[in-house]
């Protein structure tokens, strides 16, 4: 079997250079690659146009690269959560397209399926229309939006093993299995890397043939945005 | 007048047993404290996740398990887990029957406006475009005028548009309006206490009420 195995994130991320284009997996802070995302605030790489439902908050996850002003763009559908990002957005030095959410994670989808573009309705007769191609199907208009062209993909699985199949666990699974199938170049960190041959196959969420690295990630922090909870009795 | 929870409580009557449902964030979310009993539905949560149950007990967080507000909730018996796209696959599909949403602008015919209001930070759409441009049956809970009095059914929306020609049924505080096929509000229950003139004078768009509009039944 292949082995896709690197030492750690540092590694992993080594040939990210100035001006790439990454995807970055994530719903919120829920399922984030936080090994990758301190890797690359330490290595301090710029320019980045960076692929992602949401943006962080200030002082964890893409928060942290957007403090660095290592993102030169963000392509999201919601970026509520976080001060640095408005300021840079409303001062210029930030540049952010807004699509919608279903949108973004089809094109991650239709990337890894090897489709060019895709139709939906999300955003007919709305500014996010604007200058593109649209299409009517069984008298509905549709958006012709294009699949991502991502120099990395950039994931966090909860197991995987030494071949690159990984398995998510619950909703932390969201957007990084589309995001797996995306990129040019596929790292997944993972909470726990197993031998070849542990993974049941009929359990594998991510073929191991979308994943170019993967790694045994550490110290997972695992934030929680918003804590709900209810009393006992 | 209805509340916050008199809106919720209304819509609540609208659902019906083996529904799956997608509430949105603010009023719609407290829907879900009100389906009846007997009732059986399944809650959507777009990040990726069909049957939501409860908030967890407090210890019992699991940062891994969010709905798409962001919050830590539990699975129930018969959840499923699946990704973004597979979740917005089944919306656009018109596998979800029922989408409960919040909105600032409803227009006449039927377009919604929720996302962007010119001048203000812009925060995202999230997974509304997607949501009103594909569910076929959709629910705005909404305040019927703003704080300035203001009404936000209108004859056309003055805000950024989040989808056109999409929303046939409103419940606000005051009432109970379809959207005609034809454009115009009908309207179809009055909330307790409430004249078809109040709402009349709180409606900017066309407005349909027959002579004899019925009161809505809260329980």
């Amino acid at each position: 079997m292949i082995n896709k195995v690197v030492a750690n994130a540092d590694e992993a991320i080594a040939d990210i250079t100035d001006g790439k284009t990454l995807m970055l997996g994530g719903f919120g802070l829920c399922g984030i690659p936080e090994n990758c995302i301190t890797a690359l605030v330490k290595k301090g790489t710029k320019e980045l146009t960076c692929i992602s439902n949401n943006a962080g908050v200030d002082d964890f996850g893409i928060g942290l690269m957007l403090k660095q002003r290592q993102v030169k763009k963000m392509i999201s559908s919601y970026v509520g959560e976080n001060a640095e990002f408005e300021r840079q957005l409303l001062s210029g030095e930030l540049e952010v397209e807004l699509i919608p959410q279903g949108t973004l994670a089809t094109r991650c989808l239709a990337a890894g399926y090897g489709m060019p573009a895709i139709f939906t309705p999300a955003g007919v007769g709305t500014e996010v229309a604007e200058g593109k191609e649209v299409r009517n199907f069984d008298g509905k208009d549709y958006l012709m939006e294009y699949a991502f062209d991502a120099d990395f993909a950039i994931v966090k699985a909860w197991k995987g093993d030494t071949a690159g199949n990984l398995i998510f666990r619950s909703t932390s699974r969201n957007f990084n299995p589309v995001m797996a199938m995306a990129g040019k170049i596929t790292i997944a960190e993972v909470e726990e890397l197993v031998e070849v041959g542990e993974l049941d196959p009929d359990h594998i969420h991510t073929p191991g043939v979308y994943v170019h690295r993967v790694f045994q990630g550490k110290d997972y922090e695992k934030r929680i945005e918003q804590r709900t909870v209810r009393k006992r009795n | 007048m209805l509340d916050k929870d008199g809106i919720a409580k209304r819509i609540a009557k609208e659902i019906k047993d083996g529904y799956y449902v997608n509430l949105g964030i603010g009023i719609p979310t407290l829907v879900a404290n009100y389906i009846p009993e007997g009732v059986n539905v399944v809650l959507q949560s777009e990040n990726g996740l069909l049957g939501m149950g409860p908030f967890p007990f407090e210890g019992e967080e699991d940062p891994d398990l969010i709905n798409a507000g962001k919050q830590t909730i539990t699975t129930l018996p018969g959840s499923s887990i699946f990704d973004s796209a597979m979740s917005f696959g089944m919306i656009r599909a018109q596998k979800i029957d029922l989408t409960i949403l919040g909105a600032m602008e409803v227009s006449e015919n039927g377009d919604i406006a929720n996302w962007k209001i010119p001048g203000k930070m812009v925060k995202g759409m999230g997974g509304a475009m997607d949501l009103v441009a594909s569910a076929k049956n959709i629910i705005v809970a909404m305040q019927h005028v703003n704080k300035a009095g203001e009404s936000k059914l209108l004859p056309a929306c003055t805000l950024p548009l989040t989808g056109v020609k999409c929303i046939k049924k409103i419940v606000t505080e005051l009432a109970v309006l379809d959207v005609l096929p034809d454009g115009g509000f009908k309207l179809v229950e009055r909330a307790p206490g409430v004249s078809v003139e109040e709402i009349r004078n709180a409606t900017a768009g066309k407005l349909y009420a027959d002579d004899d509009v019925p009161e809505m039944v809260i329980d």
